[in-house]
Order: structure tokens, then sequence, then C-alpha cells
């Protein structure tokens, strides 16, 4: 599988403090990766820089090949990297159904005029897989916390996306919801290559096959969860946050 | 020579008051991302202040005289710092993290300060006499006469801001104040009590306006619309010099100081502020958070 | 679905409708004052609007509308100096000791090219202006204080450049418009209809840009401006093209203003009628629409009453009502209007959240993977 996603000596610094010293890091195409390490680690400003939210200092990003580094947070989505945010990035005062629209017709989603029929068919569409087709008149702002989250996954999803990064896509969700997202996931995984940055130690347990443990701006350990979670400096790096499990 | 000199002191006279104007916006936008557009007022008020403050030093007569302006430093910096504080808890505190509604809250308390100002004083500008021994100046060299006034001014900004800075970095106050700018939830979270110092750091900036409003007096005559000329030179400083960043704010003074010293000479002043204005515009198309703006998550 | 479209519809019918009706009336029952008062306020009505577009709905603040409006209305005036003046040099370059015309003064006698000058010198402005701190990413903060910076520059500029621009005195001292006479009733009164023409005309054009995809895409930018680059929106050509169609309106109102009230000054167009501008806008209830445009007729109708009669009251009602309109009625009277009707229609009320519902902070991370 030809890596679709390379990340090359990546360094960001935030007033003196290195939050990415050095990384490096690849996705091969159509994976499902897990990202995980403790607070502090990198896993959000990596996507960061990925998604173009944040320029390193050093190093670069290829995506297929082309450098991702030094362009525009929209260029870079229109490239075809879709975002899912730590906290629900949706738009509050808009319809649920506006929202996906407007995810629609931007160029990230190919982009063009769209006729009303066809984006309704696309709009409708991404509202059934989240769950949230009846929800569609909703303002945003009136949704529960894991309807948003739903929302945003929708948003991405209209995007079509060749990568997509997820950041804690199950935080704040009852245990049905964090099922779905699951399934969600696994049924992206193929078609599009996704990277989900994790907490939640169960929902990684079940769905993560490759996992990558960050720790101090860089990759410590990468591998099946089996081997990662067994890696003695992985252990160490989690100071017995694991001691439940571990054995 | 002697022009560049004394051009380039002059440079300096208007960074420094411009620094005085610019300091109190500042800590005030700094910390609690409040734009005080009534600090030109208070600026204006503290003005006032001497001026009200000097026929009643007058029956002293002689070199006592002279010691009224010593005493309005200190009435206009509590004046101003107390309406400052009023305006906080009545106005401001209600609208923390919308930084344009204060915008709007404070340019309408400065309309109502302006025209408070104008029927108790009347409209025309007023003179005050400076203090006697503020006259003459310093003979640097033939040629270049350093106006003692703008000197004294000179001197009180850099009182103002080794103050400040002993406040900021030697109190525990300040340190307070420095912790609720950099992380207010986390300082609420540590037992800082984040409003108090959010009224006495508004104070604080307040009174310095009035300081300057002092300093002014020595400058020209001064009336209700004082504030007005200087208020967005000192907010295009404020930008200029990035957020939070003392050091920032005060080269950015310097540089919007001498640029427009160096316009007035140069061409004509009306063309010289809207070359700044545009510079200021292309600068920060380079650097958007200012001079010394520091990246944060 | 009809029906729907129906009930979206309506608002903006019963108000056009609105307007027309109120404005064909006032000739009959105002005196010739009132009335080229009313029209005043009506080009002082678009301007509104036009705030509105920017700030009520794509969230952008300008405190330097002002100038847009000087712009449009410098432009329309110096074709009517021109056409005032004839082959003689305008009174105010003869008495500045001006020789010749500016070169760059020519082009505006002809109406063709004054005219749309009115909209597209406004448009150009606020273009290049705004792409210019929409690309380095200034905050809202910042971008309504250089807007403010522009009011001031502005104004120091028309005050400083007298022989060019008529200094603090302004143009003025006009005769006819096209050939036809300012002063004669019926010119007057065609103005006057023009005027409401345009005004309903401006609150259709935004009502369609509003309720259109555009409408939507303003509103998220408001809301998130992150959200809408990362689904690869260019924000900032999104953000020109509202202040640009913004300032163009603004300069259309200022170009009526003129053939109204026969004079332009900077005192019209400099930093505080700008503010005042967004006080008409905050009254009558941001991202409206409808709003503003009361707004900006209650709030001088206000002003010249009160002025009239108490002029230092004036400025204290005007102060007292920044503050209030911040503190205690910030959605203003059409959005509080919108708020009571709600209650017995589905439509969601105008946006902008109150701060408890404003998203919650980062939601705490699962405590299973933890200790």
């Amino acid at each position: 599988m030809a890596p679709v996603l390379v990340c090359e000596r990546l360094v960001v610094e935030f007033d003196g403090f290195t939050v990415l010293d050095g990384l490096d890091f690849t996705l091969e195409a159509g994976e499902l990766r897990f990202l995980i390490g403790p607070n502090g680690a990198g896993k959000t400003t990596l996507l960061d820089v990925i998604g173009g939210q944040t320029r390193p200092r050093a190093g670069r990003v290829l995506f297929r090949g082309q450098a991702l580094t030094r362009r525009p947070e929209h260029a870079i989505a229109r490239l075809g990297v879709g975002r899912k945010f730590q906290t629900p990035a949706v738009f509050p005062s808009l319809t649920v159904w506006e929202n996906v629209a407007v995810a629609a017709l931007g160029r990230a989603a190919g982009g063009g005029w769209r006729g009303d029929r066809a984006l309704t068919a696309r709009v409708a569409r991404a509202l059934e897989r989240v769950g949230l087709a009846e929800r569609s008149g909703v303002r945003a702002g009136r949704l529960a916390h894991g309807e948003k989250q739903w929302l945003e996954i929708a948003m991405v999803l209209v995007q079509d996306p060749a990568v997509v990064l997820f950041d804690e896509p199950v935080a704040g969700m009852t245990h049905e919801e964090r099922e779905r997202t699951g399934a969600l996931l696994t049924a992206l995984a193929g078609a599009h290559t996704v990277l989900v940055v994790e907490h939640d130690m169960e929902f990684v347990r079940q769905y993560a096959r490759r996992v990558t443990v960050l720790h101090q701006g860089r990759v410590l350990c990468e591998g099946p969860l089996a081997v990662v979670q067994s890696d003695p400096r992985v252990r160490e790096v989690y100071l017995g946050r694991d001691h439940r499990e571990g054995d | 020579m002697e022009i560049v000199l004394l051009q380039a002191f002059n440079a300096l006279s208007l960074s420094s008051i411009l620094l005085l104007i610019a300091l109190g916006l500042a800590l005030s936008f700094g910390l609690m991302r409040v734009i005080n557009m009534a600090h030109g007022e208070f600026m204006m008020l503290g003005a006032y202040t001497v001026y009200v403050l000097q026929p009643l030093f007058a029956p002293l007569g002689g070199p006592a005289l002279g010691l009224y302006f010593v005493a309005a430093l200190p009435l206009a910096f509590l004046t101003t710092a107390l309406l400052g504080a009023g305006l906080e808890r009545l106005v401001l505190r209600h609208l923390v993290h919308r930084p344009l509604d204060t915008l709007l809250a404070t340019w309408g308390v400065g309309l109502v300060l302006q025209q408070a100002a104008r029927s108790l004083f009347g409209a025309p500008n007023v003179q005050v006499t400076s203090p006697a021994w503020l006259n003459g100046g310093l003979a640097v060299l033939p040629g270049v006469l350093l106006s003692a006034k703008r000197l004294f001014i000179l001197g009180l900004v850099l009182l103002c801001l080794g103050a400040l800075f002993l406040y900021l970095y030697r109190t525990r106050g300040g340190r307070r104040l420095r912790a609720v700018m950099q992380d207010r939830e986390m300082a609420a979270c540590l037992g800082v009590p984040t409003d108090r110092v959010d009224a006495l750091t508004f104070a604080l900036g307040s009174g310095l306006a009035g300081v300057a409003g002092c300093a002014l007096t020595l400058l020209g005559p001064i009336g209700p619309t004082l504030g007005t000329y200087y208020i967005v030179d000192a907010f295009l400083v404020v930008i200029l010099g990035g957020v939070g960043q003392l050091l920032g704010t005060a080269l950015a003074a310097l540089t919007v100081g001498s640029l427009n010293t160096l316009f007035e000479f140069g061409s004509t002043a009306t063309l010289g502020k809207a070359l700044v204005f545009v510079l200021v515009i292309v600068f920060l198309q380079w650097r958007p958070a200012g001079l010394l703006a520091v990246r944060a998550r | 679905m009809r029906a729907d479209r129906w009930t979206a519809l309506a608002p903006t019918l019963l108000v056009s409708a609105g307007l027309l009706l109120l404005g064909a009336l006032a000739p009959l029952g105002l005196s010739d004052f009132r009335l080229s008062l009313l029209a005043k306020f009506l080009t002082w009505a678009i301007v509104a609007l036009s705030l509105d577009l920017l700030w009520g709905y794509a969230g952008l603040l300008s405190l330097g509308h002002g100038v847009f409006f000087g712009l449009g209305a410098y432009a329309m005036a110096m074709y009517l100096k021109l056409e005032a003046a004839g082959s003689d040099l305008p009174d105010f370059m003869a008495w500045s000791g001006l020789r010749a015309l500016p070169w760059w003064w020519e082009p505006f006698r002809q109406p063709w090219v004054a005219l749309p000058a009115a909209v597209l010198l406004p448009m150009g402005l606020a273009g290049l202006l705004g792409y210019l701190a929409f690309r380095s990413r200034v905050r809202e903060v910042y971008f309504a204080l250089i807007t403010q910076a522009l009011a001031l520059i502005a104004t120091i500029l028309l005050v400083g450049q007298q022989p060019y621009t008529g200094g603090t005195n302004g143009i003025t001292n006009f005769r006819t418009v096209l050939g036809l006479p300012l002063a004669a009733p019926s010119v007057r009164l065609g103005l006057y209809a023009l005027t409401l023409l345009a005004l309903v005309g401006c609150y259709l054009f935004c009502r369609a840009l509003t309720g259109s995809r555009l409408g939507w895409l303003l509103v998220a930018l408001r809301d998130n401006e992150g959200r809408l680059r990362c689904l690869g929106y260019d924000v900032v050509w999104l953000k020109t093209l509202v202040f640009a169609l913004s300032a163009g309106m603004a300069g259309l109102a200022g170009a009526l203003f003129v053939l109204h009230v026969g004079i332009i000054s900077p005192a019209l167009v400099g930093v505080v009628p700008s503010l005042e501008m967004v006080i008409w806008v905050a009254v009558g209830g941001r991202g409206t629409l409808s709003g503003p445009i009361v707004g900006a007729v209650l709030v001088n109708a206000a002003k010249s009453g009160l002025s009239e009669s108490f002029p230092e009251i004036w400025q204290f009602f005007l102060g007292a009502l920044f503050v209030g309109c911040v503190l205690l009625f910030p959605e203003g009277l059409a959005g509080a209007l919108r708020r009571v009707a709600a209650r017995g229609w589905a439509r969601a009320p105008v946006p902008r959240l109150p701060r408890a519902q404003r998203p919650a902070r980062e939601a705490l991370p699962s405590l299973e993977g933890e200790a």
C-alpha cells in the first residue's frame, strides 16, 4: 500500500515550548490509524499541522506526493483533507440541513454550482448516514453535544475527503453513539484513509488496528494494538494508567 | 544636524506621550479584551483636573503656585482611576469576551463624558498655565534647545513605565494580573479574584490616561475633544504592539511617534497621517499579530 | 413546499409594501422641509442596510462606513459642482488659489462617469482595504479599529486638501442635476421617489442575497470562520465581496444624500457619523434588514427633534443609547419583535446565541483511558 500521507521531521514550537520535536509519521492509503498518547504529547498539534491550522517551524507534510506545509487551510481542504475538530465545529445559527449544505457546496466537496435537487440528494444522504435526517430543520445550536458531533461528521463526510482527521470523535457520546461512530470509522477506512486521535481506551481497544503512540512530540511506538499495549515504554509513559489491564 | 537632533527629540517626545496613552489601553485590552473608547475622555478629564486645581492654588502665590501641577498628577490619577473602576464595575463587567460591544458601550460613555465636560467647562479650549519651573529648556547644542516641558514629560513617562514594570513583575498584585492575562480560567481556579483584578487593572489603565492628560496640559490648550485627537493613534500603537506585550507597545509607540514626526516634517501633516495608517496596514500584512507577538495555542 | 416559501417571503413583501405605501403617503402629509428631511433619513436608511449586511450577517463591524458614504457623496458633489460652475472654475477652488481644474476632477463632469463612480469608488476602496486586512487575518476587533482609523484619515485628508475638496466647508452651491433644477419642487419630489425606490430596491437585493446560499455562507462566516475554511472556502474573498457590496450601497446612499441635502462636508463622513451609523443598526436590530431601516429613521428623527430644542441632551441621549443598546437590548427593536413573534411561529429567532448557549469548552476526555 502506498503511503498517502508522509510527515517528515516536523517541528512546532509555541512560545519556547516544543510541541512537535522532529516528528516522522506515515499513513498508508485506506488505513484506519489511531493516534494516542498522554496530554501534551502533540496529537492535536499534529492534526493541526496536517490540516493547515498551524505552520511548522521545520519539516514538511506530503499528501500524495504534494507538499501541504505552506498552503492555506482552504487549499489543503480542497486537496482532500477533512478535519473533525475536538470541540464540535458547526454553525450554530444555521439549521442542520443548512450546515451540511454549506459543506456540500464547498470547494472541498468538489465545488462548483450544484442544482437544488443534486444538493438535496447529497445532503439527505449524509444526514441519513449519521442519523440526523429527522432533525434537519433544527438549528444546530440547539442540538445535544453528541448530535453536534454527528453533524460535524456529516459535514466532513459530504466532502468525501481522501484523508479524514478525527479529533476525539466520541467525546461526550453515549454508549450506543460510540458504537455507531466506531462502525462508521471502520466503514470509512478502505475507500478513505482515517486518522483518529482518541483518549477513550475502551474505544481504541474495540476499533483500532494500528496504533501510533505519541510522547513529547515524537513517535514513541507504532504497530498493532496488542504490540503497543505490551510495550514497556508505553506502559511507563502512561504511568500505570493501563495498570488495570497490564500484565 | 541641529534639525535632525531636534526632530529626533520631537519624535521621542511624541512617542513617549503616545506610549503613556497606549499603556492604559494595552493593559485593559490585553487583560480583558476591552476596547476602551472612552480612554481619550479619561485623558481629557485628567487634563481638566489640572485646570480645576490651578485656581485653587492661586492664593498661595509665588513659587508655591507651581506646586499645583505636582499635586494635580496624583489627583488626576486617582480621579480617573476611580472613574475607570466605576465604568468597569457598572458596564464592562457584563461584557466579558465581547470586545466589539465594549467598543460601542465605551464610545457611548465617552460621548457622555465629552458632553459633560462641554456643559461644565464650556466648549472652547482653555489654557492651563504651566508651572514656572518648566519654562525654558536644556541647551544641548547651540541651536538645539530641548524644551523642559517635553523633558519633564519624558521623565514622567519613564517613571510610569518603571512603576508599571515594578508592579507587574515585582508585586503579588502584578503577578496575579499577569496570571489572569495569560489564562483567566486557570487563575480563577487557583483562587485569584479575577473580577477584582479586572477592576484594579482597568482603574490602573484609566489612571495612566489621567496622568497623560496632565502631561498634555503642558503642551497646549485643552478642550472637551482632546481625547479624540490622540485616541486613534493610541489604538494603532496597541494594534501594532501586539496584545499584552509591554515591550511591543513601547516599540510601537516609538515607531508611530517617529513616523508621525518624520512625515509631519517632510510633507504636509495630513498626508503624513494617512501615510502612517497605510504603513501600519502594510506592516500588518506581514506580521498580523503585531511587532513582537508571541504564538500561543 | 410552496406554503413554506410564502411564509418565508411574507415578511419581505410586507415590509416592502409598507415602505412603499408609507413613502407614497408621506408627500401628502409632510411639508416640503420635512419631506426633504425624510428623504435624507431614507438615504441613511440605505447606509444602515448596507452596514447590517456587513455586520448583522457577516459579522464584520465597520466603524468607517462614513467613508464609503462620503466617497459616493463627494463623487456626486463633484459632478453637481462642475455642472453648476459650467466653464468656470468651481468657487472654492478659485478662493483657494487654484488656476485650473485638477485633472482628476475633469472626468466627473460627465454624469455617466460620476454616477457609477459613486458606487464603484467605494467598492474599489473597500475591496482593496478589505483584501489586505482580511488576508492578514486581522481579528474582528482590529478590523473595526482599522476602519475607524480610515474614517479619521479620510477626514484629515478632506480637511487638509482644501483646494481640491473644499476643506471643512465641503462642496455646496449646486444648481442642477442632469439639467434639471434642484430647487424645483417637482424635481425634489422626483428625487424623493427615486430615493424611496432605491431603498426598497436595496432592501430586496439584500433579502435576496441573505436568503440565498450566499446568505448561508455569511452566517456560517459569522458563526465559525475556521470551519468554513476547512470546508474549502476561501474566506478572504467572501469577506472582501461582502465588504465591497456593502461599501457600494453606502456610496449609492451618499450620492442620493447630496442630491437632497445640497452639501457634503467632512463632518458628515468622519468618525462620529460612522459610529452613529452603527447605532442605527443596533437600535433597529442587527441581522434583520428591516430593523436598521426603522432604526435609521427613528434615531435621526429623534436627533432632529432633540437637537432643535435641546442640543446638549442629544449627546447624552446618544451616549446612553450606545450603552443601552449593548447592555440592555442587544437584539434591537426588530430583534425583540421577532423573538415575540417566533413564539407563535416555527421560525427560529434572530441568530445571536446568549452566552449560556455558546459551545461548551472541549469535552472532558473519557475517564476510562486515564488514571
